[in-house]
C-alpha cells in the first residue's frame, strides 16, 4: 500500500567500474543496451542528452546532474505518460562501487510521488468548487421538468 | 509528499474500475465536452444512468461542469487527477529490471 516514490535495485556486474562507467555515461554506451536507436550525451552537469527507441518510436530527453567519475551519475528526465510541458521530472541515480573485480551497481529513481505547485492546485481545486456539482443538480431538475 | 496524492490516484483507479465510467470518460476524452444527453445518444447506457455516473466523476474532481448551450449542463474531463495517477502508472511500468538485465547482456558481449 501507497504511492511509489522511489524504485531502488542493485544488481553485481562482472566487469570494472571503468567499464559499467562507460556503458552508463557515453552515447555508444547507452544507445546500446538502453535506448535501441541511439542516443547523445553532454557528459557534464546540466548538460543534455537523449536515447531513442525505434519501436516506441519514441525519445526521452534527460538533463545530466551528477557527473562524479566514476562512481555517481545522475540525471533526471520527464516522467512517462505526463504531457510534454508538465514540469515534474524524475531523478536517476546511478551508484557504482568496486565488487571483487566487478562493480556493484545501484539505480534509485525517485520523485514519482511528486506534485509541482501548478499540479497540485489542478488537482485539487475542483474538489472545493461545490459549484461544478449545484451545477449538476440544476441540470438534473431541468433535465427532469 | 502531500497525503491526498493518495487519494486522488484511488478515485481515479475507483473510476476507471466501472465500465460505464470508463465508457464516459473515453467519450469525453475523445469527443471533448459534452452533455449527459450528448453521451446518451453516443453510448448504450439510459440519460439516468449517466447523469448518475457524471455526478459520481464531479464530485471526485474527474469530470468538471460548465454551462452549455440552452441550459445544459456540459461535462468537460478534467486532466490534472488522471495526471497524478499516471505517476502511480508510470512508476509500475518503469522497467529497470529489463533495462539491467540489457546492461549486463551488453557488458558481456563486449568482454566476450
Amino acid at each position: 500500500m501507497g504511492f511509489p516514490d522511489r524504485i531502488e535495485r542493485t544488481v553485481e556486474l562482472a566487469h570494472p567500474p571503468a567499464k559499467v562507467w562507460a556503458a552508463l555515461t557515453t552515447a555508444e554506451g547507452l544507445g546500446k543496451w538502453f535506448g535501441t536507436a541511439g542516443a547523445e550525451i553532454e557528459l557534464r552537469p546540466g548538460g543534455s542528452a537523449w536515447m531513442r527507441w525505434d519501436e516506441e518510436g519514441f525519445t526521452a530527453d534527460m538533463r545530466v546532474e551528477r557527473v562524479e567519475e566514476p562512481t555517481v551519475f545522475g540525471y533526471t528526465w520527464h516522467i512517462y505518460g505526463l504531457p510534454e510541458d508538465d514540469p515534474r521530472r524524475t531523478y536517476v541515480e546511478f551508484t557504482l562501487e568496486p565488487s571483487g573485480a566487478g562493480t556493484r551497481l545501484t539505480v534509485v529513481e525517485s520523485g514519482f510521488a511528486q506534485l509541482s505547485e501548478d499540479g497540485y492546485s489542478k488537482a485539487f481545486d475542483g474538489n472545493t468548487e461545490g459549484w461544478a456539482k449545484e451545477l449538476g443538480e440544476l441540470a438534473d431538475y431541468l433535465d427532469a421538468a | 509528499m502531500p497525503p491526498d496524492i493518495e487519494a486522488v490516484a484511488e478515485q481515479v483507479f475507483a473510476a476507471l474500475a466501472d465500465p460505464t465510467r470508463r465508457a464516459i470518460l473515453a467519450a469525453l476524452a475523445s469527443g471533448g465536452p459534452a452533455t449527459a444527453t450528448d453521451l446518451a445518444g453516443r453510448l448504450p447506457i439510459t440519460r439516468q444512468a449517466i447523469a448518475k455516473h457524471l455526478a459520481l466523476l464531479a464530485e471526485a474532481g474527474l469530470v468538471t461542469a460548465e454551462p452549455g448551450e440552452r441550459r445544459r449542463v456540459r461535462y468537460r474531463l478534467r486532466s490534472a487527477p488522471m495526471q497524478v495517477a499516471q505517476q502511480f502508472l508510470a512508476a509500475l511500468a518503469r522497467d529497470w529490471d529489463g533495462a539491467l538485465g540489457a546492461l549486463r547482456d551488453h557488458l558481456d558481449r563486449g568482454a566476450g
